[in-house]
């Protein structure tokens, strides 16, 4: 085991003190003087015509100093995949949700621009609109784009090995469906942003986002700016999880203002605006169909998908993709057919969040998996460990499990919960039920097809050496990234956490592709511990060269310059830098020469010290059609156990404990790997037991707000048995891959599972509403 | 028609004139400039605009600000003493309370409020005091311990 000084352990975070001061600026708290307030229009249809736009009454409002609709902004089409681009910057002929955008205003004040909003006059011609998957994939069934006739927005087919054959070859074979709802991100903080157009033609964005990079690109293109003029910062961001990660009409708007007007512009989401814009988890219809033989080998998968995607492709194209390629891959399984189809209704867009793509089909497979076990009498957790994968193994997909630490997840997990005393023994009404999770560490690709870096890092030295400044492009939205890297930086470098000081979530830092798909500890991390060698390379080489030793004789360590043979008179360079820092602060000691002496000592021979990394993957995966999604560098996984009450009279479900392992390679902060896990679970449990986006005929939804659409309280969350399992990753800066996005698969099967435990009834359908399972209590007594 | 009001903030008084529909959210945030106090919802169910107003936790967006007239309000900025932070602020650091930290000012002011009112409570007590400040980061597990270790350092 190697010696570390400052990763792995559970030192605080660094933006803590800035956040439980109340001095942490997030976006809606910036303000810049002379600054306008926009405000959007948007529709309150779900599919309509737009006749005619009149904006003169809204234009004479004293107060007013710009409107801008399509004819202003153009039409040029965005979204996320170059495949999918479907959106424009405000709707052209017609709307495709309620919420839709129509036009932006920029106004001195909040209430002068709602004002000016309400009186814009839209003429609408109100189109047949179409809610329902089944029912817009219907023959004649109304067209929300004219490119896609069938509203299928993007279909997927995939086989691997032969299903039929495993079919064939199989004792035992059974079909499951399972649906869940379309879920909100519920992040805390809504979006909201500042622009900031100067004289000399540069734009700089203020924003709460998790992409700073892709919403960079997406400015200058939809804006027709280019690329180097565009500066998008990240303030402190509150939460993401996803529906954050792309470029939104909230920014496209406040850019577009304050390059017209010359002002600043500052845009805010309202809650309800947060829900219309939406973009959180898909809703997935999945049917399963699975084959074993008697001794619990699993030898086929057929997995069919339908995804309700909303009006506009979003993430969608990747999301189709992720709900068939990540399933299988935990388990030995030769043999998996998988058609998807995402679809598209005149719903507010779906698009990733945490998990993205493979929550509801994990969920789904690890309830079949849990009745296939008890099918063939095996114990669901003895079932798994007989199909999990080893490391160093390749999925039927060809994803390469570099490292792999379910068995290790599962063990720990049969351990420390007491399984093997409570499975099946628990009295009626109380349960307990295990599953398994498995996700990337990292998307493969970028979003667009590019042979570029995906993140790329820099560390410039102060002039007294005492500072190391690290510049990254990560993007920290609350998940920790700033205080992962800021270690690594430290670790590598050889000096204690206080030294370094990071700039983070600039597009002047660089290029980071930013947030999404668990990406930045692995990605991130290599740039940054790179840039950190760099550095230390070149403090140790001027240091051998004033010593006359040789550098591979000398190391940095906790700030201080190890001599590996033996002490080395340093006076000489000792004296010079109390020369130079005479009258300044805190003398080295005299015992040691300090990293700070010797940093300084580099910039007097050198000038500059600056440091650089970057990373790329390079090629993975297969050659097949979307082989691309789903391959990572690393692969994160993950087993849980949690334990129900059900009220058998009411049919309500408590949660009462959870214990989760998760394999994140090596956790660079155990404390924070600890906090992603039990966010992870929480978020889980929530859409296991609370969470729809519910609409009503018309498309309107009706629980836009945190009081009706319920996320998980103090009082519904359990406490959890974390177990951290290291598996080291040998693709990992450190050995570390992922933990925030994995984690949250095993939660919602493991709930449904334990249910079963107490009850004996099997629910198919997300929420699990304690209406749901009292009519499937209901049901079961009716069959006896 | 704007009033004018008194309010002691941070134990400090201002007097503000304000118009009848402001809450004390915008009049804190925006008059004052104290920006720790978050806005999540405006319509009181997520907690993060929490503020202590005549020793008892608010939701200061479904305070109108003229309600406020004559109080005193200690919001996220007055909880420390000087450069020394509160024992809940200190554990909520510690103990790795915080990721995106939107939610924080809101908690750690239910927190403080409820070892004011009842310095040793049980986790179900901290649970509850806490239930209606919303926070999609954590899982609220390591909140609680937070607040349970102030409890245990704070000296009353």
């Amino acid at each position: 085991m190697k010696e570390f000084t400052v990763i792995n352990t559970r030192l605080p975070r660094v933006d803590a003190y800035a956040k439980v001061t109340g001095s942490a600026r997030y976006a809606a708290d910036l303000s810049m003087p002379n600054m306008l307030y926009g405000a959007l229009l948007q529709s309150p249809y779900a599919h309509a015509k737009i006749l005619h736009i009149d904006t003169s009454k809204a234009k004479k409002l004293i107060g007013v100093k710009d409107i801008v609709t399509a004819k202003e902004a153009g039409v040029i089409k965005y979204g996320v995949s170059p495949a999918r681009y479907d959106e424009t910057l405000f709707c052209d002929k017609k709307v495709r949700y309620i919420g839709d955008e129509i036009a932006a205003v920029a106004a001195v004040d909040f209430e002068t621009a709602l004002e000016a909003v309400s009186l814009i006059k839209v003429d609408y011609e109100p189109l047949p609109v179409v809610l329902n998957v089944f029912d817009a994939i219907k023959e004649g069934a109304p067209v929300i784009h004219d490119d896609f006739p069938n509203n299928i927005c993007a279909e997927v087919h995939q086989e691997f090995g032969n299903v039929e054959e495993g079919f064939k070859q199989s004792d035992y074979i059974r079909t499951d469906k399972f649906v869940n709802k379309k879920q909100d991100g519920a992040f805390l903080e809504p979006q909201a942003c500042v622009a900031v157009f100067d004289l000399n033609g540069n734009l700089t964005l203020y924003t709460s986002t998790q992409v700073p990079h892709y919403v960079q690109r997406t400015v200058s293109m939809v804006l027709n700016i280019p690329i180097g003029k565009v500066r998008v910062v990240q303030p402190y961001v509150g939460g993401g999880f996803g529906p954050k990660a792309s470029a939104n009409t909230l920014e496209l708007s406040a850019c577009l203002l304050s390059m017209r007007t010359g002002r600043p512009v500052k845009m805010v989401f309202t809650r309800e605006q947060v829900f219309l814009h939406s973009r959180g988890r898909h809703q997935f219809y999945h049917e399963l169909t699975t084959g074993v033989k008697k001794d619990g080998t699993i030898m086929a998968l057929k997995n069919t998908c339908y995804l309700d995607g909303g009006a506009y492709s979003s993430f969608g194209i990747a999301t189709v993709y992720y709900a068939g390629s990540l399933l299988g891959a935990p388990y030995k399984l030769a043999n998996m057919k998988y058609d998807g189809y995402r679809v598209y209704t005149n719903k507010p867009a779906c698009g990733a969040q945490r998990g993205h793509g493979g929550v509801a089909a994990r969920a789904a497979w690890e309830q079949q998996l849990d009745i296939i076990a008890e099918e063939l009498g095996i114990d669901p957790i003895d079932f798994r460990l007989k199909n999990v994968r080893e490391k160093g193994e390749v999925t039927c997909n060809d994803f390469n499990l570099s490292s792999f630490g379910m068995k290790e997840c599962l063990e720990a997990i049969r351990e420390r919960s007491d399984w093997k005393n409570k499975k099946g023994k628990l009295p009626k009404g109380k349960g307990i039920g295990m599953a398994c999770g498995f996700f990337v560490s990292g998307a493969g690709y970028p979003i667009y097809r590019s042979e570029t870096y995906h993140s790329t890092a820099m560390i410039k030295l102060s002039e007294d050496g005492g500072t190391v400044d690290l510049f990254t492009p990560a993007a920290e939205i609350g998940q920790g990234s700033d205080t992962i890297l800021s270690m690594i930086a430290a670790e590598a470098l050889g000096v204690r956490l206080e030294d370094v000081k990071i700039h983070s979530g600039d597009t002047d830092c660089g290029v980071d592709l930013g947030a999404y798909s668990s990406r930045q500890t692995l990605m991130s991390g290599h740039a940054v511990k790179q840039a950190a060698e760099s550095v230390k390379q070149q403090v140790l080489e001027v240091l051998a060269n004033k010593l006359n030793i040789p550098v591979e004789d000398m190391d940095i360590k906790n700030g201080l310059i190890i001599f590996k043979k033996g002490p080395v008179d340093c006076s000489a360079l000792k004296s010079s830098y109390v020369k130079e820092h005479r009258g300044w602060v805190s003398l080295p000691p005299e015992s040691h020469l300090t990293f700070q002496e010797a940093a300084r000592i580099a910039y007097l021979e050198k000038g500059v010290i600056v440091g650089g990394g970057a990373y790329k993957p390079g090629e993975l995966g297969g050659k097949y059609k979307g082989a691309t999604v789903g391959t990572s560098p690393a692969y994160g996984c993950s087993a849980q156990i949690v334990e129900v009450t059900v009220d058998l009279e009411t049919g309500k479900v408590t949660v009462d404990s959870m214990t989760d392992a998760h394999d994140c390679g090596f956790a660079i902060n155990r404390m924070n790997v600890e906090g992603q896990m039990q966010g992870s679970l929480s978020m889980g449990l929530g859409e296991a037991l609370f969470e729809e986006v519910k609409f009503d005929s018309k498309g309107k939804i009706e629980n836009p707000t945190l009081g009706e659409y319920r996320i998980p309280t103090a009082l519904d969350m359990p406490n959890v048995n974390t177990i951290i399992v290291e598996s080291n990753e040998p693709n990992g800066p450190f050995g570390a891959k992922e933990v925030g996005e994995g984690a949250i698969m095993p939660t919602i099967p493991a709930i449904l599972n334990a249910i079963y435990d107490a009850t004996g009834v099997r629910i198919n359908e997300l929420p699990i509403t304690a209406e749901r399972v009292y009519n499937a209590l209901q049901e079961k007594k009716k069959q006896k | 028609m704007k009033q004018l009001i008194t309010l002691i903030v941070n134990n400090k008084a201002y007097e503000i004139a304000v118009a009848p529909n402001r809450t004390l959210t915008q009049v804190l945030r925006e008059d004052l400039d104290l920006i720790g106090t978050k806005e999540g919802c405006g319509i009181g169910d997520c907690g993060a605009c929490a503020v202590i107003m005549d020793g008892r936790p608010v939701n200061s967006c479904l305070v109108l600000a003229i309600q406020a007239n004559g109080s005193e309000i200690t919001t996220i900025e007055g909880i420390a003493e000087g450069q020394k932070l509160h024992p809940v602020q200190q554990a909520f650091i510690e103990h790795g309370a915080i990721q995106c930290g939107f939610c924080t000012p809101g908690m750690i002011i239910s927190g403080k409020s409820l070892l004011d009112r009842k310095p040793k409570p049980t986790e179900l007590e901290i649970r509850e005091a806490i239930s209606g400040n919303l926070c999609r980061c954590t899982g609220y597990q390591k909140i609680v311990e937070a607040i349970k270790a102030a409890s245990q350092t704070m000296k009353k």
